[in-house]
C-alpha cells in the first residue's frame, strides 16, 4: 500500500509554526506539517488535542494567531472556506452543518460556488454517490436523514467540487465495514489521481492500512510524525495519548434468568416519508447481558431508540417491558422511575442541550428519577441547584471529564468529554436497563475505552444493557450477543462468539430489500 | 466587497448587560438628529420628552398607571417568548381580559359587594387565557404558525369590543355615546395612596407578577422545562417534557397576564368599556420584553423606560408642538437599536475584500 515517494518537491500544502490562542489558551503551538500531493495524510490526537483547530485555520474558518500556510510553495492567507474551496481545499467536518428543513440536493447547491441548475446538480450528486459507493436521494429531506446519511451529503458535495486536498473529520465513525472499505477504496482513487487526503480519525487500525505518514498531535503540539505502516496500532496510541490505552476487560457476568427488558412484536409506523417503520421487533434482555445491535446507517435504529425510551409510545401496552411491567405506553419519564436509562445518539440537542450548563444537564434526564433528591418545595418543585452540581461534581470526577470553568456549557466540551458526562449522568442512577444509542460516536480512544468498560461494569454489575452501534469492533469488544437490525427489522440475537464479521456484514445486506439489493450489487 | 456576520465564540458578559443601555443610548442619539432636522432644539425637546415627565408627582402617577400594564403582559410574553412560542396577539388578549372582567359590572349593575374586583380580575385573566388558547389550539392541532394567527385575532378583538359598545352593551342613559354604563364603586380598582395621587393597583400587580414569575422561571422545574422546549423540542422530550402542553402553557400563561392587565386598565383607569381601550399596550409589551431582556427584573425596568415615551408622546403635542406619533417613533428606534446591539453581540460585523472569491462567484 505504501509507496516509496520523494519529499520536497511535489510539496502540496505546508504549514509552519501555525498557533491559534484563545484567551489565554494555546489550542494550537507552533504546528509544523507538510502535505504532499497524491498522499493519504493522518492527523492523529485524542479530543481537544487541537486537531478540528488546525484543520478550521486550513479551511478558513478560523483566523491564525501566528505561523505561516504555504499552498504549493507560495504563502497564504486563506481567510474564508470559500476562498479554501477556490484554492482546492475540500472539507468534511464532523459536525455537520446541514440544514434540517431542506433536501440533500438543496444542500449541496448550497455549498456550491457556481451556479448549476438544481435539477442538474441532483442528477450529478446522485451519479458521484453511486460512483463512490455512497447512495443518496437527492429529493430526500435532511431532517430524515439518519447520522450516516447525512455525512454521505458532505462526502459528496466535497467530491463534487473536484477540490485537490480534501480533509476528512473522522469519515468512518458512522459506516459498516464494507462501507469503509468502499470509501477507502474511493480515497485511494483520489490518491492515484493525484490528489491529496488530511484524514482525521482516531482509528488506528484503519490509519495504518491507509495512510501514508501521519501527523500526531497531543495539547495542542505535534508529538510526532511517522509512517503509519511501520507502526503498530498501541505505539501509535501511545504517542496520541501518551499513555498506553486500556484494553476493556470481562470478568465472569452476573448472568442471571431474569429477563428486565423485553420487546413483544414491537411495531410502529415511519412518523416521517423519510423515518423507517419499525417492524415486529422482539427481543430479550436478561440481567448481565449486553445485547449489541448492528446495522447500516438508517435502518430504523434510531425509530426503535425512541420506541424504547419512550419518546414515542407504542400502540400496545405490552409491546414493551421493562423488568416483567408492560411500559408501552408510559413515558419516558415513568420508564425512568422503574430503573431505565437512555444516552441518545446526537449529544447536542437531544441527550444535551449545548447553550446550558453541566449541572441544568443534569436536571434534564434526572428531575424525575432524582425529585427526591434534586426538587424541593413540594408543588412547587423548586431546584436545589446545590444537590445538583454535587451529582455533577461527582459524575465529573467519576467519569474523568475535562472541561474549563467550574459549571461551562455543555457545548464548551469536546464531543469525548460531553459524552462521558451524559453516560455517566445515567451509570451514576445504577440504572437496572440502560439503553445507549451509538456510545462512541466521534470519541476519541481514551474516551471511548473508558465509557465501554463503564457498559461492561454496569451488565457484570446485574444490569440489563442494550448498545446500538454501527461501530462492529466496538459491538464485538462489549457485547454478549449480537443482533442486527436492518429496514426496521431485528435479527435473533445470537452469543457473540457464534458471531464473525462476515457474518454479520451477510445479515447486514441478506435481508435488503430490491432496491438496496441493487445499489448493493452496484456497489460492486 | 461582501459584508458578513461571523459568530462571535464568546460574547462579552459586558456588552450582554449594557446592551440595553447602549440601546437607549442611541435611541436618544437619534432623536437629537430628528429633532434638530424637524427644525427643533433638540436639546430642550429631548428634555421635555425624557424629563419633563418625571419631575412632577402628577406624572410619576401616569408613568406607574402607563407602566403596569406594559410591565405585566411583557412578563407573561417573556415566558412565552423563552419556550421559542410567539405569541404577537397580546393586545387582542388585553381586550378579550377586559371584556370578560367587565362582565358584572355592565351586565349586573345591581350586583354589589367586595366580592365583584377580586371576581373581576379572576374573569379578565380567565378571557385574556381563553382567547390566547385559540393559537395555541391551532398551533398544536394544524401546526397552524401562531405570529399570524394571535396576530390576526388581535383585529378580531377590537372590532368585538367595538361592535359590542356601539351595540349590545352600550349604556342606555349614554346619549348614544359608544360607551357602557360607568363601573360602579365596587367595580373599581383602588388608588395606592389617595391623597398623594392615582397611582392604582395595578402597580402592585404588575410588581407581585414581576416578582413570582421571576422566581419560577430561575428556580422552579417550570421555568427550567421552559427554557429547555425553547432551546430543543426534542431535548425536551427526553427530559419527558410535552411540547404541545408548554405551547399551551405558554399562551396560557401570557393570555391570563394580559386579560390582568386588560381588566386592570379598564376597572383603574378607564372606568367604563370605549372603543379603544389600549394605546397598543399588547404590541408595546413586546419591545418591552426584548428591552428587558426577557428577564422579568429587566421588564420592569424596560416597563417604565417604555410608559416615559407614551408620556413624552404627549409631552411633545403640548410643549413642542409635535403630533404624538413621535412616542410610536421612538418605540420603533429603540427595538430596532436593541435587537442590532444583540445581533452585534452575537455576531461581527465582517468585511470581506477578495478576489480569488468573486472569481469563482458569489456562492
Amino acid at each position: 500500500m505504501v509507496e516509496a515517494r520523494q519529499d520536497g518537491d511535489d510539496c502540496l500544502l505546508e504549514v509552519r509554526d501555525l498557533t491559534k490562542i484563545f484567551g489565554e489558551f494555546r489550542a494550537n503551538d507552533g504546528i509544523d506539517l507538510k502535505i504532499n500531493s497524491s498522499e493519504i495524510h493522518a492527523l492523529l490526537g485524542e479530543n481537544g488535542a487541537g486537531k478540528s483547530t488546525l484543520v478550521k485555520m486550513l479551511f478558513g474558518s478560523l483566523e491564525p494567531s501566528g505561523g505561516q500556510i504555504y499552498w504549493k510553495g507560495d504563502p497564504v492567507e486563506i481567510r474564508s472556506p470559500g476562498q479554501a474551496r477556490a484554492l482546492g481545499i475540500g472539507m468534511v467536518f464532523q459536525h455537520f452543518s446541514l440544514f434540517e428543513a431542506l433536501t440533500v440536493a438543496e444542500n449541496i447547491a448550497l455549498s456550491m460556488d457556481n451556479d448549476v441548475p438544481i435539477e442538474k446538480l441532483a442528477e450529478q450528486a446522485e451519479k458521484l454517490s453511486r460512483e463512490y459507493g455512497l447512495p443518496l436521494d437527492p429529493n430526500a429531506h435532511v431532517a430524515d436523514l439518519s447520522v450516516g446519511e447525512r455525512q454521505r451529503i458532505e462526502i459528496v458535495r466535497t467530491l463534487l467540487q473536484n477540490p485537490e486536498l480534501i480533509i476528512l473529520d473522522e469519515p468512518t465513525s458512522v459506516l459498516t465495514p464494507q462501507e469503509a472499505d468502499k470509501l477507502f477504496e474511493t480515497l485511494e482513487k483520489i490518491r492515484s489521481e493525484g490528489r491529496s487526503v488530511l484524514y482525521i480519525s482516531h482509528r488506528l487500525e484503519e490509519v495504518k492500512r491507509l495512510c501514508d505518514r501521519a501527523t500526531v498531535l497531543r495539547h495542542g503540539k505535534v508529538t510526532g510524525a511517522c509512517d503509519p505502516g511501520q507502526e503498530t496500532a498501541a505505539s501509535l496510541a501511545r504517542m496520541m495519548v501518551g499513555s498506553e490505552v486500556k484494553a476493556v476487560t470481562h470478568h465472569a457476568g452476573a448472568a442471571g434468568d431474569e429477563v428486565l427488558l423485553k420487546t413483544t412484536g414491537l411495531s410502529a409506523p415511519a412518523r416521517t416519508p423519510f423515518a423507517v417503520a419499525i417492524k415486529n421487533i422482539s427481543l430479550s434482555v436478561k440481567k448481565g447481558e449486553i445485547i449489541g445491535i448492528a446495522g447500516v446507517a438508517g435502518n430504523g435504529q434510531s425509530e426503535l431508540f425512541e420506541m424504547l425510551s419512550g419518546e414515542f409510545l407504542a400502540s400496545d401496552a405490552n409491546a414493551v417491558a421493562i423488568s416483567g411491567k408492560p411500559v408501552g405506553k408510559l413515558d419516558i419519564s415513568g420508564r425512568r422511575l422503574l430503573g431505565a436509562a437512555f444516552v441518545p445518539e446526537e449529544r447536542h440537542g437531544h441527550a444535551a442541550v449545548s447553550q446550558m450548563s453541566l449541572s441544568d444537564n443534569m436536571i434534564l434526564a434526572r428531575h424525575r428519577s432524582d425529585a427526591k433528591v434534586f426538587l424541593e418545595g413540594g408543588p412547587l418543585k423548586i431546584i436545589n441547584r446545590g444537590a445538583v452540581k454535587k451529582a455533577a461534581q461527582r459524575i465529573i470526577e467519576d467519569m474523568d471529564v475535562r472541561k474549563s470553568g467550574d459549571d461551562p456549557q455543555a457545548s464548551s466540551l469536546s464531543g469525548g468529554n460531553l459524552q462521558k458526562y451524559i453516560v455517566g449522568r445515567e451509570l451514576d442512577r445504577q440504572p437496572a436497563v440502560m439503553i445507549v444509542n451509538q456510545p462512541t460516536w466521534g470519541v476519541d480512544a481514551g474516551a471511548a475505552s473508558r465509557i465501554r468498560q463503564a457498559l461492561i461494569d454496569l451488565a457484570e454489575n446485574g444490569s440489563a444493557v442494550v448498545i446500538i452501534s454501527q461501530d462492529l469492533d466496538e459491538i464485538f469488544e462489549v457485547a454478549t450477543k449480537i443482533a442486527v437490525i436492518n429496514e426496521g427489522t431485528l435479527t435473533e440475537a445470537e452469543p457473540a462468539a457464534n458471531m464473525t464479521l462476515e457474518r454479520i456484514g451477510l445479515l447486514m445486506g441478506g435481508i435488503h430489500g430490491e432496491d438496496h439489493g441493487s445499489e448493493a450489487s452496484h456497489a460492486h | 466587497m461582501r459584508i458578513e456576520l461571523e459568530r462571535r465564540r464568546q460574547q462579552s458578559p459586558l456588552f450582554s448587560i449594557f446592551s440595553p443601555f447602549l440601546a437607549l443610548l442611541l435611541t436618544v442619539l437619534a432623536g437629537v438628529i430628528i429633532f434638530w432636522m424637524l427644525g427643533k432644539n433638540p436639546f430642550s425637546a429631548l428634555y421635555s420628552f425624557f424629563v419633563e415627565p418625571l419631575t412632577e408627582t402628577w406624572s410619576l402617577h401616569e408613568l406607574t398607571i402607563k407602566a403596569a400594564p406594559l410591565i405585566i403582559i411583557a412578563v407573561g410574553l417573556s415566558v412565552c417568548f423563552r419556550s421559542n412560542n410567539w405569541n404577537i396577539g397580546a393586545e387582542g388578549q388585553f381586550i378579550m381580559g377586559a371584556i370578560a372582567g367587565s362582565i358584572l359590572p355592565v351586565l349586573l349593575p345591581n350586583l354589589q359587594g367586595y366580592y365583584v374586583l377580586p371576581l373581576m380580575v379572576v374573569m379578565g385573566m380567565l378571557g385574556g387565557a381563553a382567547y390566547a388558547a385559540i393559537p395555541a389550539l391551532l398551533k398544536t392541532r394544524f401546526n397552524t404558525n401562531e405570529i399570524l394567527s394571535s396576530l390576526m385575532l388581535v383585529y378580531v378583538a377590537q372590532l368585538f369590543l367595538d361592535w359590542l359598545v356601539r351595540g349590545a352593551w352600550r349604556n342606555p342613559e349614554g346619549f348614544n355615546f359608544p360607551e357602557t354604563r360607568e363601573f360602579h364603586d365596587y367595580a373599581i380598582l383602588p388608588e395606592i395612596v389617595p391623597s398623594s395621587g392615582p397611582t392604582n393597583y395595578g402597580f402592585v400587580f404588575a410588581i407581585i407578577v414581576t416578582l413570582l414569575t421571576w422566581f419560577m422561571m430561575r428556580h422552579m422545574l417550570k421555568g427550567f422545562e421552559v427554557s429547555v422546549l425553547g432551546q430543543s423540542t426534542r431535548a425536551g422530550r427526553f427530559a419527558g417534557f410535552s411540547n404541545s402542553k408548554m405551547v399551551f402553557f405558554a399562551f396560557l400563561f401570557s393570555g391570563a397576564l394580559a386579560g390582568l392587565a386588560g381588566i386592570s386598565e379598564v376597572s383603574g383607569a378607564i372606568e367604563r368599556l370605549q372603543p379603544v381601550i389600549s394605546p397598543g399596550y399588547g404590541f408595546t409589551a413586546i419591545i418591552v420584553a426584548f428591552l428587558g431582556r426577557l428577564n422579568p427584573l429587566g421588564i420592569f425596568a424596560a416597563g417604565l423606560v417604555l410608559a416615559l415615551t407614551y408620556l413624552g408622546g404627549e409631552a411633545a403635542q403640548i410643549s413642542i408642538g409635535l403630533p404624538d406619533k413621535i412616542a410610536d417613533v421612538f418605540q420603533g428606534l429603540l427595538l430596532f437599536f436593541v435587537l442590532g446591539c444583540d445581533t452585534l453581540i452575537n455576531y461581527r460585523v465582517k468585511f470581506v475584500f477578495d478576489r480569488t472569491v468573486k472569481e469563482g462567484g458569489v456562492s
